[in-house]
């Protein structure tokens, strides 16, 4: 909630999360891509790379089907706009988040789930086999994902006595209200994670490097999109998988962020977000070469193993407690 | 109350007799039916509102020669509410009607539709009102009959006579398990009058008690369509007009909730066991997660729809079932939560699902097929009737800032609020019932994405689809005002809670609308603001400014060229509405993963050519879906009644004599019982 927070304060902090976002985003698609090259002994190009991708991008002119409807063009906007707000949901570097009230972590989901249900419509939308191929794979995985992801995150909500990922973030910071036993957090990381790499589409879920008609979900939905509309389309998605690894960083382990807002802990705060998203990202790197592309439907394994992983760190929560 | 009351019936009476009256003049009988209609309906609105704010119940009665019966009613917050919704539906409905019906004139009486659905919905405002048992009984069997009548317009159709007539035996099942409750009750309280029932002479012991609810439960879950009595719904909503449809499944079914919360919270005070509310939530959650499921399967896009309405009676009752079991516990302020998050859910299906099933009506209007796969690029040709189907569709499927999300995420947190009960198996169960809702929440999602893009969207799959034209006016009216209510509810939902906290006072005797409502009604707080809160307008503000965002950020990089058109790649080919994917194979992952419940039997044919096995003449590919509870519950239990019914023929000779011997021998043994 605002508290100790004036409006200026609290439009300007939410700004500041929000350009943290936007800006952060590309650098970590183009430091796991770094990894990756290195891993497979390559040179790779720069970590900056996807900025100058992105304002290319921009710069084309778009090409647009002719058997499209305006939900093909309002798509792009509307994932942006869902990834973005869904951001603003989750404390980057200040756990008192003036947005706070504004939703809780069903909300977040729901907003993700916004911007999943119009990648769906628009991957119909131009008629082809490719598009509606992974509109429906994504709709599976969606489907999986969420069930598992809610219960992680309410296994950790009741440490915290709180959905609102601000004060949990917050209190967890304070170290109030820890358990001495760490294991259903454990759990509900495990299961957090899979979700993670299953939502933002990377190894061993999709592989975003791939256009290959067999194995790609995210990049299929996509694929007739050119210029301006798949620029925001791919900053959403890099948006996306930062706020994934923002949730993990300051959900399991929030300290280092400003609990306070004076300049030094703000400062701190920042510096040590971006080193725990910048390990995350060089874990996935990690991941993405370490493992195969799972096939489809072994994929559902997977995302149940998450599930029963995040109803077990439920039971022991509460066997703990008891 | 007295007046409006005389005018709503008035303004029925007159809709029910005034369109006989103009034989063979079908425009006239459309206006006069369904302007009376709209009239009533409107007064019906505003008799909910002013029960809704007046601090005490409204009652007046009228004795007739019968005994037993009174034509009592009453207008307290939980009838005025469900009149209000009632009336709200119908509004739209009757708009929508007169556009809808057009396309019977000359080949059914428009009078005798027009006539029989003012009595239709005459007789659901009579079982919100009823204060009295018997004359709810006459009402819910008129609501039944009417419905019936409706269902069958189009009879020359052998299907929807099968439709109707499966609905009518379902329901008179239903009604039955009714009538034993309410004898059941009225064996504690001597008369049928509600307030009898509600303070009864000789309260019932606790065995009767558990029999009424489960007879209760039993009657009304099959109007309701809960799972296993929801078979009758996929028949009989499809088969009806589509004006009909959406009253049916948006309002006529949430009547059976109104009956529910009448007896478990009015009449038993109450007072009952957890088990209680533990069933009706169980019950909740399978209903919603098969409900959604089987909608996956559907192509018929208004039996989808049909079993979306289990699947939202299912997340109605997971909040009602939630504030039960909260309620057992003396844990009021959830439990006034779970109610308002099931009596807001109520409302919300109520508009969503009565405007889907206007845009499958615009639809079928409009391509004369309800299979999905006959539509196909519709937006371009109805951007009306797409634009509203799509605020539907969104608001469905639970997605923020719509009205869907607000009542389900409520009805989420009135789940996780469980862990402060004392008994750890409802701590472990509620979380299990929220991850099952989330589960359905993602389903009924990817089944939206599924009606809107399939229709919608892409190449046209038909000629019906090639050449469907934008339809009349007052329908998009209807489907526009139902949007915007849709809307309404969805941002604002401070101005909701308070309406739904009098009814939930109502019934639970604990006010928490101020405690709902923090920062001066921004958020909404599921009683603790601690736990979780959540702004739609505010999100809603958010979404906007950063669509803006996007579009700054676009025009500030030069991304302002103009766009360029050219047609979809297809590998070289040109693109035809056959390579699209269809709806079938768009759920092929789903069905797949969750084989064990849909036991899906697969016959693909193949002949080939004489000369070569490598290339097939003709290829046939057949695929159904078991509905489980029809092949493992309903047939063998068929087949038991008509088995029975045949060794019973025995003793139907058709002789005089033997039937005067069977009278006699009852008689003989029926005295010999008495002495």
């Amino acid at each position: 909630m605002i508290k100790d927070q004036s409006i200026p304060q609290a439009i300007a902090l939410t700004l500041a999360q929000a350009i943290v976002l936007l800006a952060v985003s590309p650098a970590i698609v183009g430091l796991i891509k770094k990894v990756k090259a290195r891993f497979q002994c390559r040179q790779g190009a720069g970590i900056l790379q996807p900025y100058a991708d992105l304002k290319k991008l921009f710069r084309k002119q778009p090409v647009v089907s002719t058997t499209t409807s305006w939900i093909f063009t309002a798509t792009p906007y509307i994932v942006f706009a869902s990834t973005v707000t869904a951001g603003l949901l989750v404390p980057i570097f200040v756990s008192q988040m003036p947005l706070n009230f504004a939703g809780n972590i069903i909300a977040f989901v729901y907003l993700l789930a916004l911007g999943t249900f119009f990648l769906i419509l628009a991957g119909l939308d131009a008629g082809s086999p490719f598009g509606g191929m992974g509109s429906s794979r994504e709709a599976i995985v969606a489907s999986l994902t969420e069930p598992a992801m809610i219960m992680a995150i309410f296994a950790i909500a009741l440490t915290a006595g709180s959905t609102n990922l601000s004060t949990i973030v917050h209190r967890t910071a304070l170290l109030e209200g820890i358990v001495t036993d760490p294991s259903p957090h454990l759990m509900a990381l495990a299961a957090v994670f899979i979700v993670a790499l299953a939502e933002t589409g990377r190894v061993p879920v999709d592989n975003p490097a791939t256009h290959l008609e067999l194995t790609m979900i995210h990049e299929a939905m996509v694929l007739e999109y050119s210029g301006r509309y798949l620029a925001l389309l791919e900053w959403a998605s890099a948006i996306k998988l930062l706020v994934f690894l923002t949730l993990i960083a300051n959900v399991f382990a929030p300290w280092g962020i400003a609990t306070s807002f004076t300049p030094m802990a703000l400062s701190i705060g920042l510096a040590v977000y971006l080193v725990k998203v910048a390990g995350l990202g060089l874990l996935i790197g990690t991941i993405e070469c370490m493992f195969a592309k799972l096939r489809l439907f072994r994929i559902t394994d997977l995302l149940g193993v998450a599930f029963i992983l995040a109803l077990l760190g439920l039971l022991f929560f509460y066997i703990l407690r008891s | 109350m007295a007046i409006p009351l005389f005018l709503i019936l008035v303004g029925y009476a007159a809709g029910v007799l005034l369109p006989l009256c103009f034989p063979a003049r079908p425009r006239i009988q459309n206006l006069i039916a369904h302007g009376l209609a709209a009239v009533a309906t409107m007064g019906g609105i505003y008799l909910g509102m002013v029960g809704l704010l007046a601090p005490d119940p409204l009652a007046m009665s009228v004795s007739s020669t019968l005994p037993l019966l009174t034509f009592a009613v009453r207008l307290d917050a939980l009838s005025s509410f469900f009149l209000l919704m009632i009336s709200l539906v119908g509004l739209a409905a009757s708009i929508y009607a007169v556009g809808y019906v057009t396309e019977w004139y000359g080949r059914i009486s428009i009078g005798l539709l027009g006539s029989l659905y003012n009595a239709f919905l005459l007789s659901m405002t009579l079982v919100v009102l009823a204060d009295n048992g018997f004359f709810f009984l006459i009402a819910w069997e008129l609501m039944s009959l009417f419905s019936y009548f409706l269902v069958v317009t189009e009879h020359e159709k052998s299907d929807v006579r099968y439709a109707g007539l499966f609905y009518l035996i379902m329901t008179h099942i239903g009604t039955a398990f009714i009538i034993l409750t309410f004898l059941l009750l009225f064996q504690g309280s001597g008369s049928f009058s509600f307030d009898a029932f509600r303070d009864p002479g000789h309260p019932l012991p606790d065995n009767m008690r558990t029999m009424a609810f489960v007879l209760a439960l039993i009657g009304f879950g099959t109007k309701a369509g809960i799972v296993p009595l929801h078979v009758w719904l996929p028949y009989a909503h499809p088969a009806a007009p589509s004006h009909i449809s959406a009253l049916m499944s948006g309002v006529m079914i949430k009547t059976a909730i109104y009956a529910l919360l009448r007896v478990y919270f009015d009449f038993f005070g109450g007072h009952f066991p957890w088990w209680w509310g533990f069933v009706v939530l169980l019950i909740g959650a399978v209903s919603a997660l098969l409900g959604v499921m089987y909608a996956l399967m559907e192509h018929d896009l208004k039996s989808l729809l049909a079993y979306h309405s289990v699947e939202n009676i299912g997340i109605i009752l997971l909040g009602i079932g939630a504030g039960m079991i909260f309620h057992s516990y003396d844990l009021d302020e959830l439990a006034a939560l779970g109610l308002i998050a099931g009596l807001y859910h109520t409302i919300n299906h109520a508009v969503f699902k009565a405007l889907l099933f206007f845009g499958a009506g615009s639809l079928l209007y409009a391509t004369h097929t309800r299979n999905m796969e006959e539509y196909g690029g519709l937006l371009r040709r109805m951007p009306w009737t797409g634009g509203c189907f799509l605020i539907g569709a969104v608001s469905i499927a639970a997605l923020p800032p719509t009205n869907g999300f607000v009542s389900e995420w409520l009805v989420f947190q009135s789940l996780f609020l469980s862990y402060q009960m004392p008994s750890l198996l409802m701590k472990f169960m509620l979380p299990l019932a929220a991850a099952m809702l989330a589960l359905t929440g993602v389903l009924a999602l990817t089944c939206f994405a599924k009606a809107f893009g399939i229709s919608f969207l892409a190449l046209p799959r038909s000629s019906h689809a090639r050449h469907a034209e934008e339809v009349p006016w007052p329908m998009r009216v209807g489907m526009g005002v139902l949007s915007a209510v849709c809307i309404a509810l969805g941002l604002a939902p401070m101005l909701v809670i308070p309406f739904l906290d009098h009814v939930s006072t109502s019934l639970i005797g604990r006010s928490i609308a101020d405690k709902m409502l923090a920062l001066d009604g921004w958020a909404l707080a599921p009683v603790n603001v601690e736990f979780s809160s959540l702004s739609s307008p505010v999100l809603g503000f958010l979404l906007v400014a950063t669509v803006a965002l996007g579009l700054a950020l676009v025009v500030c990089y030069g991304g302002t060229s103009p766009r360029r058109y050219s047609k979809t790649w297809a590998c070289g080919l040109n693109l035809t509405s056959r390579m699209e994917y269809s709806a079938t194979g768009f759920v092929q992952p789903i069905k797949r993963v969750f084989s064990t419940i849909y036991q899906p039997t697969v016959k693909l044919e193949t002949e080939f050519l004489e000369e070569s096995r490598y290339f097939a003449k003709r290829r046939r590919f057949e695929f159904h879906i078991e509905p489980l509870f029809q092949t493992y519950f309903y047939d063998p239990l068929i087949a038991f009644v008509s088995g029975l019914a045949d060794r019973m023929r025995i003793v139907q000779a058709g002789s005089l004599h033997l039937y005067l011997a069977y009278i006699f021998v009852t008689l003989v043994v029926l005295l010999m019982v008495a002495l």
